[in-house]
C-alpha cells in the first residue's frame, strides 16, 4: 500500500508541477493573458463564471453520454454479430476499416444538414466515433475466444447463444472495457467538436463564442472542465473494469488473502 | 489375482465379471474420420467398431496421433464421422440421449470464474438441473460442489481462481466439473498427463472411488499403461496412424484396485504385453 500511496504522491505532484511551472514561466516571460493565461486566472475565470457553465457542462456531458450509450449499444451489436462468425468477420472487416478511417470532423456537416444544429448532431457524432473502436475490440475478443474454452461447453450440448452469454462475452470483457475506455474519451471530442460547429449550448459552443470575444481564460476554463470530466469519466470506467476483469489483470485486490 | 493374457488380440466381447445390460451407452459401427480432401486429406481414424456396454470402464492406448482423442471428439459431437455411425445411449451422437461428461488434458478452467462458479457451470447448461438452476444456484445445487469438492480434498479452495492453484488441483476440479452433472457417459482425455508421479496416483485413487460409487460408463484415452492397467476394466490399444483398433481385452483385476498392485509381477506382466504390441505398431 505504501507503494501504491508514494505513486499517487508522485503523480499528484507531476501535475501540480506542471501547472505550478506553467504559472512561474508565465509570469516570468511576462506572457500577455491574450495568448495564454496564467493557470490562477484561469481557476479565478472558472470559480467566478461556474453559475453560468454549469448548463453548458450538464448539456455536455448529456450529448456525450448519451452518444457514448447509443455507440457502445450499437458497437456491441455490431461486435457480436461480426465476432461470432468467420464468415462475417472476413467480409465485414473491410468495410468496417474503411469506415473507422474516415476522419469524424467530416460527418459533422452531414447530420449538420440532416438534423439541423443543437443537440441531436451532438449525439450523433459523439456516437458514430465511439461505435468502431467497440466493434473491432469486441469482434476480436469473440474471434480470439480459445476453442478448448468453448468445447467445454460444446461437450455439454450448449447452445451457440450460451456458449456466446458463458464463453464469449466474458472472454471479451478485457478487450470491451480497453475499447471503453477509448471510446469515452472520443465521445467527449465528438460532441464537443459538433458543438463548436454547429450548436448555441455546450461547453464547445461557449469556447467558440469565448474565443471569438477574445475571453481567453474562459476559453482555458473550457478545456479544464472538459478535461477533468474526461478523467472522471476514464476513472469511472476503470475501477469498473478492475471489478469485472480482475481475473485477467491478476491485480492486488485478487490475490490470497 | 488373475490377469487377463493381453495377448492374442480378441474379436469376442469380453466376459468381465460385471452385471450385464442389455444397453450399449456407446457403440462406432464402421465410423471413421478425414481431415481435408483432396491431397491434403489426412485419416486421423480408419473405419472402427466398438461397443462400451453402460457401467463399463475402456482405457484406450496407442501411439501418439492414432486417433483416440478423435474417438473422444466423434462420441462427444465435437467433431463428425466422415462415414460410419457414432452411437450415444443407440441414438447418433448429436441427439445427445445420454449426458456427457468431458475432461480435456488441459483443465481449460475458465479463468473469469471461481473453482466453485467452474465445477457449477454443467448445472448452468445440462437438463433437468438447467432449469432449477437459478432457484438452487445458492442451495442444493452449491452444496453438492462443495461435497465433490470436498470428495478430492479442494473444499478449502472453492472460491479461489483457477490461476491461484497448481496444476494437480486445477486436474481435481476438471474432474469435478466432468462429473457434478452425474453424467451417464464420462470421457477422459488424458486428464493427468501433465501431473508428476505421486499426484497422478492420488488420482487414480479418486477416480476410481468416484467410479465405483456411481457407475458411469468411463472412456479413458492415456498414454499411460499402468494408468489404463490401474483403472479400467477393459483396454484397448489403437495402432499407429491411420488408427484402428487392435486389440481388445479385459483386465480381470476385481475392484477396488490398491495402487501397490501396480508393483505386482502380474500387472508389470500385463503392462509389459501391451508396451510390446504398442512398440510394434509403433513402426
Amino acid at each position: 500500500m505504501t507503494e501504491k500511496n508514494r505513486i499517487r504522491m508522485m503523480s499528484f505532484s507531476l501535475i501540480f508541477g506542471f501547472f505550478l511551472m506553467w504559472e512561474v514561466l508565465c509570469v516570468l516571460l511576462n506572457v500577455s493573458d491574450l495568448v495564454l493565461p496564467r493557470p490562477s486566472e484561469i481557476m479565478v475565470t472558472l470559480w467566478v463564471k461556474f453559475p453560468i457553465l454549469l448548463p453548458h457542462i450538464l448539456q455536455t456531458l448529456y450529448s456525450t453520454l448519451t452518444g457514448f450509450v447509443l455507440g457502445v449499444a450499437i458497437g456491441v451489436a455490431l461486435g457480436v454479430i461480426v465476432g461470432t462468425s468467420k464468415v462475417a468477420y472476413a467480409v465485414a472487416y473491410p468495410l468496417l476499416v474503411g469506415f473507422s478511417s474516415i476522419p469524424k470532423v467530416a460527418v459533422v456537416p452531414i447530420f449538420v444538414l440532416w438534423f439541423g444544429s443543437g443537440t441531436t448532431p451532438a449525439i450523433l457524432t459523439a456516437m458514430v466515433i465511439c461505435v468502431f473502436p467497440i466493434v473491432v475490440n469486441i469482434a476480436t475478443g469473440l474471434a480470439a475466444t480459445e476453442p478448448d474454452l468453448e468445447d467445454v461447453l460444446k461437450t455439454l450440448g450448449a447452445s451457440k447463444s450460451e456458449i456466446l452469454w458463458n464463453v464469449g462475452l466474458p472472454r471479451t470483457m478485457p478487450y470491451f472495457f480497453a475499447a471503453l475506455k477509448v471510446a469515452i474519451t472520443l465521445s467527449f471530442v465528438g460532441a464537443v467538436l459538433s458543438e463548436t460547429v454547429a450548436s448555441n449550448r455546450g461547453i464547445g459552443n461557449v469556447m467558440m463564442t469565448a474565443s471569438s470575444n477574445f475571453q481567453v481564460s474562459l476559453v482555458f476554463a473550457g478545456l479544464i472542465i472538459l478535461a477533468l470530466l474526461g478523467v472522471a469519466l476514464y476513472a469511472l470506467f476503470s475501477v469498473l473494469e478492475r471489478r469485472v476483469t480482475g481475473w485477467a489483470t491478476r491485480g492486488n485486490d485478487f490475490s490470497i488473502t | 489375482m488373475n490377469i487377463a493374457a493381453p495377448l492374442p488380440p480378441t474379436q469376442s466381447p469380453p466376459e468381465a465379471p460385471r452385471t450385464v445390460r442389455a444397453r450399449n451407452a456407446l457403440e462406432l459401427q464402421n465410423a471413421s474420420v478425414v481431415f481435408g480432401s483432396g491431397d491434403m486429406a489426412v485419416t486421423a481414424l480408419a473405419p472402427t467398431n466398438l461397443k462400451l456396454p453402460d457401467g463399463d470402464f475402456l482405457a484406450l492406448v496407442g501411439p501418439s496421433g492414432c486417433g483416440k482423442s478423435t474417438i473422444l471428439r466423434l462420441v462427444s459431437n465435437l467433431i463428425k464421422p466422415s462415414d460410419g455411425v457414432v452411437l450415444v445411449g443407440g441414438r447418433e451422437a448429436s441427439a445427445k440421449q445420454l449426458r456427457i461428461g468431458m475432461a480435456f488434458q488441459n483443465p481449460t478452467m475458465l479463468p473469469w470464474l471461481t473453482i466453485e462458479q467452474n465445477v457449477m457451470m454443467p448445472l448452468k447448461i445440462v437438463q433437468p438441473f438447467k432449469a432449477r438452476f437459478r432457484a438452487e444456484r445458492k442451495g442444493e445445487f452449491r452444496d453438492r460442489v462443495h461435497q465433490l469438492l470436498g470428495q478430492v480434498g479442494l473444499s478449502d479452495f472453492a472460491g479461489h481462481y483457477p490461476w491461484q492453484l497448481s496444476g494437480g488441483m486445477l486436474q481435481r476440479s476438471n474432474l469435478c466439473r466432468a462429473l457434478i452433472h452425474e453424467p451417464d457417459l464420462l470421457l477422459l482425455d488424458e486428464p493427468f498427463g501433465a501431473l508428476d508421479q505421486f499426484t497422478r496416483e492420488e488420482l487414480w485413487q479418486i477416480l476410481q472411488d468416484l467410479y465405483l460409487e456411481r457407475k458411469p460408463t468411463v472412456l479413458l484415452v492415456t498414454h499411460d499403461l499402468r494408468e489404463a492397467g490401474f483403472l479400467a476394466n477393459r483396454i484397448c490399444v489403437m495402432s499407429a496412424r491411420p488408427g484402428r483398433i487392435i486389440s481388445d481385452e479385459t483386465v480381470n483385476i476385481p475392484q477396488p484396485r490398491d495402487i501397490d498392485m501396480i508393483y505386482s509381477p502380474e500387472f508389470v506382466e500385463m503392462t509389459q504385453g501391451l508396451r510390446e504390441l504398442i512398440a510394434q505398431v509403433r513402426k
